[in-house]
């Protein structure tokens, strides 16, 4: 029943709490989120050089994410690094660890695949209207490319900040793991509540993650 | 080339998990921890009434009450991290807590990863029946059907040692009480933690068989090796059967749950002794 999940929400500092929680999964999304952007432009431009080694070395890299679900990267850092290295870390740092790893592998993929997009008479007429490479590639290319990454590098965003509810599993408490918690809390005096808890949470995770899109909107739009 | 690096990737992933300890995290000592003035416990966050948060977001329950007063009584401060059920075992493998107070079950195949100190509590099984057609008894179950969730220790012990009992299993916990409300079965069984709670907030429903099967022990866990934590954790729970604590830890935590219709010596255990009742 709505009114059980409500007073449940209003008990003590529950609200505070969910908040608080909300904020630990923005925190940790938007430095996994603002890192791999930033490292991943610079993957991007070294996928598409030609050296063969470098391809290998990058290819590893994306089969890696790809391949070892990110729960197993999570527990390899921090489990695994204290285990085997004896290099003991913060679970929060090991969650932007991970996150970063796996952005910015994701990231640089994407910014290779709309660079080697753009076509190659593009370089050459900037060539030839005399633009020298760093200008060519600063006014030429990365706009066009920086507008074709839009549309992909949100859905990567929303794909972090909706993961983020891993950490759980190493022991951070974030929005969703404090939602658990209320939820078990009130297992006896509101077992109905849970549904309608989760439900605000899918509400959480969507104004957090809404803004994203339309500020993608705005900018694709405005670039266009 | 592409099927190669993807298989590389695998086996390196999988190399990088079975990898053997090079500098093994070894879990800090007794000396230690009092050095550094506080005491890290793994706990719970989400299993009311063992361990849990509350509205104040402050940590609750049968076992947080145990591990405040090991703080306590070292005269340290308490961090409590919150563990779940499958990660337990590597949050002191990897010495990221000192000790394991999580409702830990004690089984052979744990014991041979972490080392255990002395019981605090103990559980069996429970069958919980309608107060019309109450199961008191086993025999009393031949040819009827017996509600138990997969995977748990109800369905092995019903299918090894009761064949007679005919049971309907279902996935979840929810499910699996819906269905004894719906008379889909004429018994249920799993945990007596577990039904005894359960048959408080449900009139009309009994635990007829509070006890059944072999009773597990749940112990605090420490490192394995790590021997001087160990003997602190033993010599407290030694200590304290004297003032009765774990009968004191029930009154506080377990007893909203469980009530005057559960006899605390059916959970509880006393400086380490278990006793079957």
């Amino acid at each position: 029943m709505p009114d059980q999940a409500l007073s449940v929400l209003l008990k003590g500092r529950n609200l505070e709490r969910l908040l608080g929680g909300l904020g630990v999964t923005l925190e940790l999304s938007a430095m996994s989120i603002v890192l791999s952007v930033l490292l991943g432009l610079v993957l991007g431009l070294i996928m598409t050089l030609r050296s063969s080694i470098i391809r290998a070395i990058c290819r590893l890299w994306l089969e890696t994410i790809r391949i070892v679900p990110q729960l197993v990267l999570l527990f390899l850092v921090y489990f695994g690094m204290a285990k085997t290295f004896d290099i003991q870390m913060s679970a929060e740092t090991a969650a932007v660890i991970v996150f970063t790893f796996w952005g910015t592998g994701e990231m640089g993929d994407l910014v290779r695949g709309a660079l080697t997009s753009i076509p190659r008479h593009q370089r050459e007429s900037a060539a030839a209207l005399g633009l020298t490479k760093v200008q060519s590639f600063r006014y030429v290319l990365l706009p066009q490319t920086l507008r074709r990454l839009i549309p992909q590098s949100i859905n990567l965003a929303t794909r972090m900040i909706k993961t983020t509810s891993l950490v759980m599993l190493i022991g951070v408490v974030e929005v969703l793991k404090v939602t658990q918690q209320i939820i078990d809390a009130n297992r006896y005096d509101a077992p109905q509540a849970a549904v309608w808890l989760y439900a605000v949470v899918f509400f959480l995770y969507f104004i957090v993650c809404w803004p994203i899109s339309l500020l993608a909107g705005w900018l694709e739009k405005k670039w266009s | 080339m592409k099927r190669i690096v993807r298989i590389f990737a695998l086996v390196l992933s999988l190399a990088l998990l079975t990898v053997p300890a090079f500098a093994d995290s070894t879990a800090r000592t007794l000396d230690e921890i009092k050095e550094s003035g506080k005491l890290t416990i793994g706990v719970f966050s989400d299993k009311k009434p063992f361990g849990y948060v509350d509205e104040n977001g402050e940590y609750q329950g049968y076992d947080v009450y145990f591990a405040r007063r090991l703080a306590a009584d070292l005269g340290v401060e308490l961090e409590l991290v919150s563990v779940d059920a499958p990660n337990r075992v590597e949050f002191l493998t990897s010495a990221k807590v000192d000790i394991i107070l999580a409702n830990f079950t004690v089984t052979p195949e744990r014991a041979e990863v972490v080392d255990f100190a002395l019981p605090y509590m103990k559980v069996a099984l429970g069958v919980v029946s309608p107060d019309g057609a109450l199961i008191t008894d086993v025999t009393q179950l031949a040819d009827k059907t017996l509600i138990v969730s997969k995977g748990t220790t109800a369905e092995t012990y019903f299918t090894n040692n009761h064949p007679e009992v005919k049971l309907l299993k279902f996935d979840t916990y929810t499910e699996a009480f819906n269905a004894l409300l719906d008379g889909r079965g004429d018994a249920l069984s799993t945990d007596n933690t577990e039904v005894l709670a359960w048959a408080l907030e449900n009139p009309g429903f009994t635990v007829g068989i509070e006890t059944l099967g072999s009773l597990d022990s749940i112990a605090p866990a420490v490192q394995k090796g790590n021997e001087s934590v160990l003997a602190y954790i033993n010599s407290e729970i030694e200590a304290l059967a004297s003032e009765q604590f774990f009968h004191a830890d029930f009154e506080a935590t377990l007893k909203d749950v469980y009530g005057d219709a559960v006899n605390p010596d059916s959970l509880v255990v006393e400086g380490g002794v278990i006793t079957a009742e």
